[in-house]
């Protein structure tokens, strides 16, 4: 000890301050920041991006008192279960006042990347006039906001090189957001618009791209029509990542060839996205680009049967990254597993999502042909009709290099297709044969088995997802007790209780968070674990059929609909809406 | 303490089509009464139950029974609360994909007082403007006759009712015609000969 602290003396702060500039992940800088007070010290004064999981573990009080200096704040707002509507859309997250608290301090910001958090317009307006320097803008799955917000940012931040909207519901006022980039706006390298709804002016978008020499990647929406697109590509081929609007046209037309002469110009195409409305006979006219791209998403383009689909994967062989619907079918999955050998991610999503009862859909043999002919694949969400064990074992097999693996069939207690038996067995080779495994998803009929192989090999998983799974709190329990290095954990409809909850109190001060609805916690419960544990904030969400009256203190013994907690450093929230209660 | 019907609604036609049944065959388990079905497994189901179910769920500690562990699959058109779990950005924007187009649509074809049935492929007339014109030619060749005051072409809809040939625009046409008919005689003078 004393010769470290003898050690660290030598060396000026300057140098300490330049080694720091070398660590950009934020893990690394918190690791560093816990050695001693005077690195504690001089890492918070270097610190220019910040990540923050769950924005009420902290406030904007204590990131600006710790970090004067942070140029780019990443915040994630509702618990992942809100993106499938378990939560209120009211239940907060709302970034006014982190914005509010970093201009009236001062902080110059440059970059804000949220997730799942409220945006208004107002707030939108205060950013776009406090902070010169203004350059990047990211809204994942975000609401709250029109495109009179984004007129404000437009208008405001000279300096912008990103705006990137991705999967957010925003309503749209028909202004002219696209036209209040200023003549003197030259600086974008990113602009993804692709999720809007409403017109936009065209001729302005030509005009800016025109004019931003440094544009990287463009991704339209819907309303910007073929033709258009083509003559905006014409100024800008050096773009590496498309999303196209609707892609239809008469393939023997003027506008075909016009854009397959366009697109062959464009060279530095990697990644291609968009093809919201597609007739499968304008798919050609991309070929010229297929052969060097890295990313392809087709998982928002309708009605591509699996031969078209199949004809355009056989010329993307150096493809690294696939999003499709289902209805490339097997057959398709194996020709892209035939073709695609660069293969590292695949996202198979449902195509039918009301029943409609149409046969297009995936099952084991799809996933077992990817993992035989892409050794690569590290990163798999896929949506199928079945599933068995042994697919998934032969899948383990030929690809342990699995970082994320989420399974989801579209019947959530289905058994093995094959033997009928729960998929306890297909998850445990997952999980043993994949020791780098960080996040997983499980789905299909599954007994506490499957969470006790999970417990016993997912050293490395942070998060897990539960659905309709288990039997009783041994499961959980196998999972607490199992994974240690667990941040996150959300549950559904599973038959996990109070035992389990409250066995290990102090390992929810190591996670992020933890999620469980529809399953069998009390009330009792949870007021328990609220008052042994400050440090946690345990939230009920109240509302619906179970909603109890306010007045009335419900029972210890009344099962609890919807349970968030999460470890936080600053108590209960002051803005949770009337149905969240913090015990 | 009993649930109430908060969420019934009397235009929740098809809440019985859609319920989710868990449980082994035989047994009946009672699932959620709102027009978004919860599947609340091994739950203590304090939900009141659909109207034209008679069984009850009460108390709070009326716990489903273990029949409840042994579940037998839903059916898949049921409608779970946020399942799949996709992103309702997506689930806004995904079009219904109507599945592979299938390549011949064959139906029969029968003729009053003729021994044998026949099969047609009306895709084989689906290509140009003039479906149903070209559709009564090939009849008259497949059949050797005339459609004129002895015969009048009909077709079998997907509703079992006996409609003439020639209301609706082809398309709709292709989607719900089941089988031919060509009548004779009496029924074909008193339909005259098409709509065509």
């Amino acid at each position: 000890m004393c010769l470290f602290r003898d050690m660290m003396s030598y060396f000026p702060e300057e140098v300490l301050e330049h080694v720091f500039d070398f660590l950009t992940s934020h893990r690394d800088r918190n690791a560093v920041s816990l050695v001693c007070k005077s690195w504690y010290s001089l890492e918070r004064f270097s610190r220019e991006k910040v990540f923050i999981g769950n924005c009420y573990a902290v406030n904007p009080e204590r990131l600006i008192a710790r970090f004067p200096r942070v140029r780019s704040l990443t915040l994630k707002g509702k618990p992942h279960f809100a993106d499938f509507n378990l939560v209120p859309h009211d239940w907060g997250g709302d970034v006014y006042p982190w914005i509010e608290a970093m201009t009236k301090n001062g902080i110059n910001l440059e970059e804000l990347r949220l997730k799942r958090m409220l945006v208004s317009d107002e707030s939108l307006e205060l950013l776009a006039k406090s902070f010169p320097n203004f350059k990047s803008l990211v809204l994942v799955s975000c609401e709250g906001f029109t495109t009179d917000g984004l007129a404000a940012i437009a208008s405001n931040c000279r300096f912008l090189r990103e705006l990137d909207l991705q999967e957010n519901e925003v309503d749209d006022r028909k202004g002219h957001w696209l036209s209040c980039f200023p003549d003197s706006c030259t600086s974008l390298v990113s602009l993804n618009f692709a999720c809007l709804k409403g017109e936009v002016n065209v001729a302005a978008l030509e005009r800016l791209v025109a004019r931003c020499h440094n544009l990287r990647s463009l991704r339209v929406n819907h309303a910007v029509p073929l033709e258009a697109l083509q003559k905006i590509l014409v100024k800008a081929p050096q773009i590496n990542d498309l999303g196209t609007g609707s892609f239809v046209h008469d393939p023997d037309s003027e506008t075909s060839k016009k854009m397959k002469n366009t697109l062959e110009n464009c060279k530095s195409v990697r990644s291609l996205s968009g093809f919201l409305d597609v007739n499968p006979h304008c798919l050609p006219a991309v070929y010229p680009i297929c052969t060097d791209l890295t990313s392809l998403n087709l998982s928002y383009a309708p009605g591509i049967y699996s031969n078209e689909l199949i004809k355009l994967i056989c010329h993307c062989k150096k493809l690294e990254r696939l999003w499709i619907l289902d209805t490339i079918g097997d057959k398709g999955l194996g020709a892209v597993a035939s073709t695609c050998k660069e293969l590292q991610e695949l996202r198979v999503f449902p195509s039918d999502l009301y029943g409609a009862d149409n046969a297009a859909a995936v099952t084991e043999e799809g996933l077992v042909s990817i993992s035989a002919g892409c050794p690569k694949l590290n990163s798999l969400l896929y949506f199928c009709q079945q599933m068995t064990n042994a697919a998934l074992i032969t899948v383990a097999k030929n690809c342990p290099n699995f970082i994320r693996f989420r399974l989801c069939t579209l019947n959530p207690v289905i058994p093995d297709a094959v033997t009928n038996l729960p998929l306890d067995e297909g998850f445990g080779a997952i999980v043993q044969s994949c020791k780098g495994l960080k996040r997983l998803s499980v789905s299909g009929r599954l007994t506490d088995q499957v969470f006790l192989y999970i417990g016993m090999y997912a050293e490395q998983l942070e998060m897990l997802s539960i659905a309709f799974a288990g039997d009783s709190d041994k499961g959980m329990l196998y999972v607490l007790n199992g994974c240690k290095k667990l941040k996150k954990l959300e549950i559904r409809d599973s038959p996990f209780g109070n035992a389990a909850l409250l066995s290990d109190m102090g390992k929810y001060e190591t996670m992020r968070s933890l999620w469980m609805s529809s399953c069998e916690v009390t009330y009792g419960a949870c007021k328990t674990l609220a008052e042994k544990m400050p440090t946690l904030n345990v939230e009920i969400i109240n509302e619906g059929e179970d909603q109890v009256e306010a007045s009335s203190s419900p029972d210890a013994r009344h099962r609890v609909e919807k349970m968030y907690l999460y470890r936080t450093l600053v108590g209960p929230r002051r803005d949770a809406p009337d149905f969240v209660w913090t015990l | 303490m009993e649930g109430t019907h908060h969420h019934v609604q009397s235009d929740d036609l098809n809440f019985k089509a859609t319920e989710l049944r868990l449980g082994l065959p035989g047994t009946e388990i009672t699932t959620s009464s709102s027009p978004k079905i919860i599947i609340n497994i091994n739950n203590n189901n304090n939900k009141r139950s659909s109207p034209d179910n008679n069984e009850s769920e009460e108390e709070d500690d009326n716990r489903v029974s273990s029949a409840a562990k042994s579940i037998t699959a839903p059916a898949p058109k049921a409608q779970i609360v946020g399942w799949p779990p996709v992103r309702s950005y997506r689930k806004n924007n995904t079009a219904v994909v109507v599945g592979e187009e299938k390549k011949t649509e064959y139906v029969k074809v029968s003729m009053d007082g003729a021994p044998f049935l026949r099969k047609i492929d009306l895709k084989l007339y689906n290509n140009n403007k003039n479906g149903y014109t070209e559709l009564l030619n090939g009849l008259e060749k497949m059949f050797n006759f005339k459609i004129g005051s002895e015969y009048a072409t009909a077709y079998e809809d997907k509703d079992g009712d006996l409609m003439l040939l020639g209301d609706v625009p082809w398309d709709m046409f292709m989607a719900t015609c089941k089988r031919l008919r060509i009548m004779k005689g009496s029924d074909a003078r008193g339909l005259g000969a098409s709509a065509v």
